[in-house]
């Protein structure tokens, strides 16, 4: 059977993604995953003033709803949706949730949709997470010293380090400026200044990791709404226009070792769509559970070719007040891994940072922003990927 | 000692050899169907006996028979050891090897209950039961045997374990019986016909299986599944019980005798 | 290079004997196929019968083609290690206490990735030989060794992990009056067992080998007779606490079946030593080592049943025997049960025909008792748990695993076995 051409995708037009939340993290906290999603969904409707009953698409992500599914959480929540989706994609799930939701609103099958997401972190529940995480890693990967995504992204960084010849530094330019992001944002967990010296002399994790390329794992929450671009007028809501989106799951299967993710597959439709160029963004948030994937996401999205990430980090101030503003909020590096909130930070930020609402430093002039997700290493790789461009009211 | 030239046991072997001392058996035939006592299921049970064949004149052995036997140490007529009740577990020299053999040859009193048993399966005998005795039979002396007759070993296997549903039913001592008999009587060892020197209800006295728990505690000796205790006289005869020499032994299977002067009577 | 190790000090009798932690058990039915090769030394994958794609980690249908038809087929060996990490933190005790730990991606000459343990002398970048083991948890995992052999290769932390390597370590030899008692001592003790008890039943009896048995190095012969409970509970008593691989050498065996023997004398004969015999030495020796799977360079690490190829199908020439160690073989697996969480290997070593008295009017081939020992040694320094010894016990395994029910009528023939 031959593929026939490709039907020329749909944009997003009069859809918009509004009330970026946060609920603060938290380290470890007793507090279930219901207790941290029910907080984000109570600030959704009130920041946007409308009420629950008004909220007829709910959208969910998290890793410790166990027994319960976004069902559940609809009798325990008091929702009536008629539009129900879980997101089950870890660092993916902002990205997927916010283009599953502009297309009902688009389709008029749901009119407010709730996206949230968010995870409990109890004192052990992060090894729980990891020794059951998938079938694949209970068979082959966990076995093997158990040293969960540290030691899949330890694997990754070693080969990419050796291919293209990156040093920790270039690593470390990622992380220190998104520790000067962080220094302004009032939910980041790491307060203090973090220098490159500091970073090459931090604790070995799973070499060549060490304790600054990790994030730490904590609870927290994050949500936005979707809705047409004329609800957000009536409510009065600063609003956030999709220009494009992409996911793509499993990509490149037979790659020996992952160095690359499904964004590249994507790429050239994902810039086609928002008719917009890699020089006119004017933020980019990546997933950043460890630098070499931010690096790999400079590559597939197309800010510079495969393998030249370290000169590009050399050769731009990442900070927001600098050339290239990534990982405006500090990052899940700096803020914290919140679970499938993690998935979210980015997305959050973004929304906040192009309506002019950042909560630490503002971007100047930010208008056109790239939410970028990656998640699930169900065994050797991360599986999901999508990506985003978001514009602002003043793009 | 001798008197008039002659020992005690030339007198003895005189007497045997003429017929005035009789030797009694007082054993069960082991034999597989014999009943053993019957705990409740999650304990450990006793091994009833068991035989297998070695050679018999043939390709195994073609001279010679004999056999393989198992079975417990409290199986058949049997001899109980101190050591065989936890209240006898820290004295010394208290298992069947160990036991001072002056103990296995002794002279015996037959307490008869064998009316009083007929009437009521679940009997007790006491001490009163033990004194009233004494009036008939004189002070039961210090050192000897003392053995309850039932004529339970008269029985078909059923009747004699009388197994129902809550539980085994045959008479038995009293706890003041063998109180008695230890501290008054200084007994070395009290016998019965039954499966156990205790009562088939002796679980529900106090203390639960005086019998055993008193006896074994004072460091006397216990004998179980006699027979023909009816061809004993009250007093008067001997009973030899040696037990097996079985190293660290809580009982033995053994063969008990009894020496019965014939009376002119 | 790897380190030598040393014979482990005199342990300090104030310290508390470090538990057994187990790397991680979980695995799905499928990985369980894994599993059952890396017992027996093979180093499978799934291959799709249909597209001929080689997949990992297992699957339940072709990723290439959708396929049902996966089935666990021996790979070559080789492969590069393209990436590597060193775990200096884990969330898992096991690891957590025997970090830094070795990972690493290994691109197969099979033409798949897999994650693998690293061997300290593997090069970066380096060929690599595959091995699957089974590890503390008793589930199939893969290493990765140097390709060519290098100085003190077994002394690897991480590789000793999977093996049960006698060097260093004490070793009770059950029966020391037959040939294949004496052969084992020597074996044990060529292979660097620091001590080999060897049991002597009836130390009243002569046997032939008693001087040679006893001037073998580092042998120590004890009074052990595993029909006799008090006799295996005293040994226990004494030396149960340093028992480290426990290799039972006794054996009953006698010809014929069950209708033309007459009684159950010799029958009770083989199950006193062929069952009851293991399962006095299990009750007396295995909750010690079960405590012990952890404890240093010596720890507990395996009990060795040997056993006739005939306890997985009877053959009626020496029917009765066959079903004692039928019953044997049940044990057996009931203790690889009791043994999950303390790390302690159960290695059964099935063999044919053995060269000895009791079977001395079989055909060849044959197996010497000196060939037996050596396999089982070798098999120790392997960590394998599965051993099949001679070419009778190769060939019965190939038709049992074919169809053990075709090889019951084969075996039932007149002409049997």
């Amino acid at each position: 059977m031959t593929r026939r051409g490709k039907a020329a995708r749909q944009g997003y037009d009069g859809v918009v993604a509004a009330v970026p939340i946060t609920i603060p993290y938290q380290r470890y906290s007793p507090e279930p995953a219901h207790w941290w999603i029910a907080r984000a969904l109570g600030d959704l409707v009130r920041t946007a003033g409308i009420t629950p009953q008004d909220v007829d698409g709910f959208c969910v992500s998290s890793f410790t709803l166990f027994p319960d599914t976004a069902v559940g959480l609809t009798q325990h929540l008091g929702l009536t949706p008629r539009w129900l989706d879980h997101i089950p994609m870890g660092g993916a799930s902002g990205v997927v949730s916010l283009r599953r939701a502009a297309r009902a609103v688009q389709a008029g099958d749901a009119e407010m949709v709730a996206c949230v997401s968010g995870d409990a972190n109890h004192v052990d529940s992060f090894r729980r997470m990891l020794s059951s995480f998938s079938r694949f890693a209970q068979d082959a990967s966990y076995p093997y010293g158990s040293g969960g995504p540290n030691a899949s992204f330890g694997l990754m960084t070693d080969h990419y380090m050796k291919t293209y010849g990156v040093t920790r530094e270039d690593f470390g330019r990622i992380c220190v400026a998104q520790r000067e992001n962080a220094l302004s944002f009032p939910h980041a967990l790491m307060k203090k200044p973090l220098s490159l010296e500091q970073y090459i002399a931090a604790r070995p994790i799973s070499d060549p990791i060490a304790l600054f390329d990790c994030v730490m794992p904590c609870a927290g929450a994050e949500a936005f709404l979707v809705m047409s671009e004329t609800a957000a007028r009536d409510l009065d809501l600063p609003a956030v226009r999709i220009l494009s989106t992409i996911e793509r799951h499993n990509a490149f299967p037979d790659d020996p070792i992952q160095m690359r993710g499904g964004w590249e597959m994507d790429r050239e439709e994902f810039w086609a769509l928002a008719e917009v160029t890699p020089g006119d963004v004017d933020l980019l948030e990546t997933y950043d559970d460890y630098p070499v994937i931010s690096m790999m996401q400079f590559e597939d999205l197309g800010f510079c070719k495969k393998g030249e990430s370290a000169d590009f980090v050399r050769s731009h101030d990442l900070t927001n007040g600098g050339s290239f503003p990534h990982n405006t909020s500090g990052g899940q590096l700096s803020v914290g891994q919140a679970g499938a909130a993690g998935g979210y930070l980015g997305m959050v930020e973004a929304l906040r940072q192009v309506t002019g609402t950042a909560l630490g430093n503002q971007v100047e002039d930010a208008n056109l922003a790239i939410v970028s997700g990656f998640g699930m290493i169900n065994y050797d790789r991360g599986l999901c990927s999508g990506a985003a461009i978001l514009a602002g009211p003043g793009a | 000692m001798s008197t008039n030239g002659t020992t005690a046991l030339s007198a003895l072997a005189e007497a045997l050899s003429k017929g005035s001392v009789r030797t009694v058996d007082l054993t069960h035939t082991l034999d597989p169907d014999f009943p053993v006592i019957i705990l409740p299921p999650e304990f450990g049970q006793c091994a009833r006996f068991r035989v297998e064949e070695v050679s018999r004149y043939d390709d195994r052995g073609p001279a010679w028979y004999w056999r393989n036997f198992s079975c417990s140490e409290h199986t058949g007529t049997h001899f109980d050891a101190p050591v065989h009740w936890v209240s006898g577990k820290d004295l010394p020299n208290a298992s069947v090897d160990s036991i001072p053999v002056e103990g296995f040859v002794r002279p015996v009193c037959v307490v008869d209950c064998s009316k009083q048993s007929a009437e009521d399966e679940d009997f007790l005998m006491t001490k009163d039961f033990l004194l009233a005795w004494e009036e008939e039979h004189g002070r039961i002396p210090e050192g000897c045997w003392v053995l309850m007759r039932t004529d339970w070993s008269k029985r078909n296997p059923a009747a004699y374990l009388n197994m129902r549903e809550d539980g085994a039913h045959s008479p038995g001592p009293d706890g003041g019986a063998i109180t008695f008999l230890i501290e008054e009587r200084n007994v070395v060892g009290f016998g019965t016909e039954c499966v156990g020197t205790d009562a088939g209800q002796g679980a529900h006295l106090s203390p639960p299986y005086p019998a055993h728990f008193l006896l074994h505690g004072a460091g006397r000796y216990g004998l179980q599944c006699l027979a023909n205790l009816d061809l004993l006289p009250p007093t008067g005869a001997m009973l030899i019980c040696p037990p097996l020499k079985i190293k660290h032994g809580s009982g033995s299977p053994l063969r008990v005798l009894a020496l019965v002067e014939e009376t002119s009577s | 290079m790897t380190e030598a190790i040393q014979r482990p000090r005199r342990k300090d009798p104030q310290k508390r004997t470090v538990l057994p932690t187990l790397p991680p058990t979980s695995r799905s039915r499928k990985a369980l196929g894994f599993t059952a090769a890396a017992a027996a030394g093979r180093f499978v994958l799934q291959k799709c019968d249909d597209c001929g794609a080689v997949t990992y980690p297992p699957r339940e249908a072709c990723p290439k083609c959708l396929s049902m038809a996966l089935n666990w087929r021996d790979m070559p060996d080789g492969g590069r290690l393209i990436a590597e990490t060193t775990i200096q933190t884990s969330t898992n005790v096991y690891f957590r206490e025997r970090t830094p730990w070795r990972t690493g991606t290994i691109e197969l000459d099979a033409g798949i990735t897999v994650l693998a343990h690293i061997h300290g002398d593997v090069a970066q970048s380096g060929r690599v030989r595959m091995i699957a083991r089974t590890d503390k948890s008793g589930q199939g995992v893969l290493m990765a060794l140097p390709e060519q052999e290098t100085a003190n290769m077994a002394d690897d932390k991480q590789l000793r992990e999977l093996t049960c390597d006698p060097k260093h370590r004490r070793v009770l030899v059950t029966d020391g009056r037959t040939a294949l008692g004496q052969a084992m001592a020597n074996a044990v003790s060529a292979a660097g067992a620091s001590t080999v008890f060897v049991g002597i039943a009836e130390t009243w009896r002569p046997y032939a080998g008693a001087d040679e048995l006893a001037a073998i190095p580092n042998v120590e012969v004890m009074a052990l007779d595993v029909t006799d409970s008090i006799s295996v509970k005293e040994l226990a008593s004494e030396i149960g606490g340093k028992v480290d691989i426990l290799i039972n050498t006794a054996e009953h065996i006698r010809a014929g079946g069950a209708m033309d023997r007459d009684g159950i004398v010799t029958a009770r004969d083989e199950m006193e030593v062929n069952y009851f015999g293991p399962l006095r030495l299990i009750q007396a020796f295995g909750p010690g080592m079960r405590f012990r799977g952890a404890d240093g360079v010596n720890s507990a690490c395996a009990w060795v049943n040997l056993l006739s190829v005939y306890a997985l199908s009877n053959w009626p020439a020496y029917g009765s025997t066959s079903a004692s160690q039928a019953a044997a073989y049940s044990l057996s697996q009931c203790l690889r049960g009791e043994f999950r969480g303390s790390g302690v290997k159960v290695l059964n070593a099935l063999f044919g025909p053995l060269e000895e008295d009791w079977r001395q009017h079989l055909p060849p081939p044959k197996v010497t008792p000196e060939g037996l020992a050596k396999a089982v040694v070798g098999a120790l320094q392997q960590g394998l748990e599965e051993l099949a010894v001679g070419a009778v016990a190769e060939d019965f395994l190939v038709r049992w695993k074919e169809d053990p029910r075709v090889l019951e009528r084969e075996l039932t023939q007149p002409e049997g076995a």
